[in-house]
C-alpha cells in the first residue's frame, strides 16, 4: 500500500504489534523502552513533511483509510497536552497506541504520522486550490472517504461502462437527475474517482452557491456554476465535467414520475461541448429515485424559503432528522459510449437545430439505458 | 514637444511610486503630480501641484503644463478621515471634474485609469473567472465598488465624446502589501479574523510591484482597452488566514449586515459592505488579455503576494512553527507509545 503522505514522514515501524519492549515477549517493557517513554521532548523533530506526491489522478482506494478516524487523533491531541501537565503519559500513550492499532491496523504508526502531516498541512494552509476553488487533497481524503461507505455498503453501487470515461482530456458526462437531494451527483463523483482515477467536476445550480456550507463544500469538491462561461473554461482545461441538465425539474419530480426524463434544460451543455470539442458521455443512474421518494411538496413554504421545492417523503418531515436517512436502494450507474463533437464545424455551436437534435440524442440514449438498467435490476431495495 | 504626464492621487504610496518611475522614464519630459494633500513620499523629479481635482483648477493645470497623458489614480478604496461621503466625493465627483477638464484640453491624447475588479461585484451567480467583457451578475450597490462602476461609466463617456483620446482602463485586483494600508490589509491584520459562516471565498490579490509595472507600461506604450490586472491563481480566505496563523471568528451572514457592522464599529472594527460581499462570495478574474494583448505577465502570483504579506506582518497565534512543533511532539508520542502495551 503506497500512500501519498508516506514520503518523508520518517517513521520507524516497530513491528511488534503493540507488544511490550522490543518484541522480546516479556510482560514489562525493557529499561531502554521505559527511558524512551520518559523523555519529555521529542528525540528529533521530523522533517517538514511536504506532500508533492499527492497527485490528483491517484486511486482513492489507496489513501482512503488514512483519514479514517479523526477521533483517534483528537485523543492523541488531548494526550499531547496532558503530557506537559504531568499526567501519567505512559498509560495513556499505550492506550492510544492500542486504540490506534484497532483503528488503523498494523501499519498504524505510519498512518498516524500521515494523518498528522495532513492535519498540519490543513492547519497551516499548505495546500493548493485551482481557480475554481477545487481542493484535491480535501476532496480525495475527506469528501470521497466519507462517501465511500455510503456507496459501497448502503447503495451497493454497481458500475458499468467505466471504460467510456476517457483516461485524459476533457469530456462532458451528462446524467439524469433524481432523488430530492442530489445524492446522485455525489455518487457519480465517487464512482468516477474510484473507478476511473479522475475527478469529476460537477456543474451546480446557483442555489448551491447561495447556501452557506453547501457552497463552501461544493467549490472545494470541484463544483462550479452551471453557466456557459464556466463550463467552457473548465472543459478547455481538460477536466472531466459532470452535468445534470434536468436540474430541479429532475431532482424534484414526484415519485410517480420516476425514471421519466424531464426537459434537458436549454441544451447549453451541448453548446459548451461543441465549442470545446470534447466528447459527451451519457450517464444513466438507477437507484437515486428511490432514496427519498417524493410524494408531496409545499410550494408556499418553498416560495417563502426561496428554494425550488420543500419535499415530503414517506419519512420526512414526519420522522424529523431520521427522515433524512436515504432508503437503501440498489444503484446502477452506467456510462454510455461517448458522442464525439470534435467533427462539427466552427459554426455548429450557433446552430440551434443541431443543438436540439444532439440534446435529444443524448436524452434518448440515457432514457433507453435507464429502461434496460431497470430491467436488469432484480430488486429495488436490499 | 515632449510628452508630459499628469498623475492624480500622487500622495498615496502607489501614486508616488508611479510618478517616480514615470519621472525616471526618458520618454517623458515632465511628470506633474496632483493631490489634495502634500505628498508623504519622496517625489524625485516630479513637479507637485497641490490641487483639488474636484474643482476646475485641474483644467488650468492641464493647460499650463501642456499635459498629454493623464494617469488617474485618485479613485481609492479607503474612506480615510472624511468618511464615506468625502470618499465618494473624491472618487466620483473628482473623476467627473477631471474628465471634464480632459475633454476641454485639446492636448490630452491618453488617459490611463486605475479601476478595480470590484466593478464585477460579488454574488453567488458569478462565473468562476470574469473576463473583461462580462457584466456583473449583481451590480455593486455601495462603497468603493459602486464608485468604480460609476467612474468607469464616466470614462466610457469621455472615450465616446473624444475618440482621439486613447483610454486604458486597468481593473486591478485588491492590492496587498505589508507596507500599504488598504481595507483588505487592515482586515487581514486583525488578531482574530471574522469570516462569514459557511462561506469560503476565493481571493485574488495584486502585488504592488506588478500594479506599478502595469501602470508604467500603460503610460509608455499605446495599448488602449480594458484589462484585468491580478496575480495569477487564487487563494481561499481560509487558506490565507491559516497561512497568516490567525484564528477566525465565523459570523453568520446576517451578522455582517448593517446591524452587525454597527456592532463591529463599536469595537473599532470597520468592514466596508463591499468587502463583506467580496469576503462572502469571492471573485476571480481572467488575466489572459493582460498577458496576451497588454503584454505583461504578473511577476507575483496571488499565493506569493499573500506569502510576502504574511512575512511582513506579525504572525498570529496559530503560526506554522507552533503547529509543526505540536505535530512533531505527537509523532514522537506515537513512536514511544508503540513500544509497549
Amino acid at each position: 500500500m503506497t500512500s501519498p503522505g508516506s514520503d518523508g514522514a520518517n517513521v520507524i515501524p516497530l513491528g511488534v504489534r503493540g507488544r511490550p519492549g522490543r518484541g522480546s515477549g516479556h510482560a514489562k517493557p525493557s529499561a531502554a523502552a521505559r527511558s524512551v517513554a520518559g523523555q519529555q521532548s521529542p528525540p528529533e523533530p521530523p522533517p517538514h513533511v511536504d506532500d508533492p506526491s499527492l497527485r490528483p489522478r491517484r486511486s482513492a482506494a489507496d489513501d482512503s483509510d488514512v483519514t479514517a478516524d479523526l477521533s483517534a487523533d483528537r485523543r492523541s491531541l488531548s494526550d499531547g497536552s496532558s503530557r506537559q501537565s504531568g499526567v501519567p503519559v505512559t498509560e495513556i500513550a499505550s492506550a492510544v497506541a492500542g486504540a490506534a492499532q484497532q483503528v488503523f491496523g498494523d501499519d498504524w504508526e505510519r498512518r498516524a504520522a500521515e494523518l498528522l502531516a495532513f492535519c498540519r498541512r490543513r492547519l497551516t494552509g499548505d495546500y493548493v486550490v485551482d481557480e475554481f476553488g477545487f481542493d484535491p487533497e480535501l476532496t480525495s481524503r475527506f469528501l470521497m472517504t466519507a462517501l465511500r461507505p455510503i456507496a459501497t455498503k448502503w447503495f451497493r453501487v454497481e458500475v458499468r461502462g467505466i471504460e467510456n470515461i476517457p483516461d485524459e482530456g476533457g469530456a462532458l458526462v451528462v446524467a439524469n437527475h433524481s432523488g430530492t437531494i442530489p445524492m446522485d451527483t455525489l455518487m457519480t463523483m465517487l464512482t468516477v474517482h474510484d473507478h476511473a482515477d479522475r475527478y469529476l467536476r460537477p456543474l451546480g445550480a446557483d442555489l448551491v452557491f447561495t447556501m452557506p456550507f453547501v457552497s463552501e463544500l461544493a467549490r472545494k469538491g470541484g463544483a462550479t456554476l452551471a453557466c456557459n462561461a464556466d463550463a467552457e473554461r473548465i472543459l478547455s482545461q481538460g477536466e472531466l465535467v459532470g452535468v445534470w441538465p434536468e436540474g430541479f425539474k429532475g431532482i424534484g419530480k414526484p415519485y410517480s414520475e420516476r425514471y421519466k426524463l424531464q426537459r434537458f434544460g436549454r441544451g447549453g451543455f451541448v453548446t459548451a461541448a461543441i465549442r470545446t470539442g470534447v466528447p459527451i458521455v451519457p450517464c444513466s443512474i438507477v437507484g437515486a429515485e428511490e432514496t427519498y421518494p417524493l410524494i408531496g411538496n409545499i410550494p408556499s413554504l418553498a416560495r417563502l424559503l426561496g428554494v425550488p421545492y420543500v419535499p415530503i417523503t414517506p419519512f420526512f418531515p414526519w420522522l424529523g432528522p431520521l427522515g433524512l436517512v436515504p432508503l437503501p436502494s440498489k444503484w446502477l450507474i452506467e456510462f454510455g459510449e461517448p458522442i464525439r463533437t470534435d467533427a462539427y464545424s466552427d459554426g455548429a455551436a450557433d446552430d440551434p437545430m443541431l443543438m436540439f437534435n444532439l440534446t435529444d440524442q443524448v436524452r434518448e440514449t440515457i432514457q433507453q439505458t435507464l429502461h434496460s438498467l431497470l430491467v436488469a435490476r432484480d430488486r429495488i431495495f436490499l | 514637444m515632449g510628452r508630459v504626464a499628469l498623475v492624480t492621487g500622487v500622495s498615496s504610496d502607489l501614486g508616488a511610486r508611479t510618478a517616480r518611475s514615470l519621472a525616471a522614464e526618458p520618454e517623458l519630459d515632465k511628470v506633474v503630480g496632483v493631490d489634495l494633500v502634500p505628498p508623504r513620499f519622496q517625489l524625485d523629479g516630479v513637479k507637485f501641484v497641490r490641487a483639488d481635482i474636484r474643482n476646475p483648477v485641474v483644467g488650468k493645470v492641464l493647460a499650463v503644463e501642456e499635459v498629454d497623458t493623464v494617469v488617474h489614480l485618485a479613485v481609492r478604496p479607503s474612506s480615510g478621515r472624511g468618511g464615506r461621503s468625502s470618499m465618494k466625493e473624491t472618487n466620483v465627483i473628482g473623476t467627473m471634474q477631471l474628465l471634464a477638464a480632459c475633454q476641454r484640453a485639446a492636448g490630452v491624447r491618453k488617459l490611463v485609469l486605475k479601476s478595480s475588479t470590484e466593478v464585477y461585484g460579488a454574488s453567488p451567480r458569478d462565473p468562476a473567472m470574469f473576463t473583461e467583457d462580462m457584466a456583473p451578475r449583481r451590480s455593486p450597490r455601495s462603497g468603493y465598488a459602486k464608485d468604480t462602476v460609476e467612474v468607469e461609466g464616466y470614462v466610457r463617456g469621455l472615450a465616446r465624446r473624444r475618440p482621439d483620446i486613447q483610454v486604458t482602463t486597468l481593473r486591478m485586483a485588491r492590492l496587498l502589501s505589508p507596507q500599504l494600508d488598504t481595507p483588505l490589509g487592515r482586515y487581514l491584520r486583525m488578531p482574530a479574523i471574522p469570516t462569514v459562516l459557511g462561506f469560503d471565498p476565493r481571493l485574488q490579490v495584486l502585488h504592488d510591484d506588478d500594479a506599478l509595472a502595469v501602470l508604467h507600461r500603460a503610460v509608455i506604450n499605446d495599448i488602449a482597452g480594458t484589462f484585468n490586472v491580478a496575480g495569477i491563481g487564487i487563494v481561499m480566505l481560509s487558506q490565507a488566514v491559516r497561512r497568516l496563523g490567525r484564528p477566525t471568528i465565523p459570523v453568520p451572514q446576517f451578522g455582517l449586515s448593517t446591524v452587525g457592522q454597527l456592532v463591529a464599529r463599536t469595537v473599532r472594527v470597520d468592514i466596508p459592505p463591499d468587502l463583506v460581499e467580496f469576503l462572502t462570495y469571492g471573485r476571480g478574474v481572467d488575466t489572459t488579455a493582460l498577458v496576451d494583448t497588454f503584454g505583461y505577465r504578473p511577476k507575483h502570483s496571488t499565493a506569493e503576494t499573500f506569502e510576502e504579506f504574511a512575512s511582513g506582518v506579525p504572525t498570529g497565534m496559530l503560526n506554522a512553527d507552533r503547529i509543526r512543533s505540536v505535530e512533531s511532539r505527537l509523532t514522537a508520542l506515537t513512536r514511544t507509545g508503540g513500544g509497549r502495551d
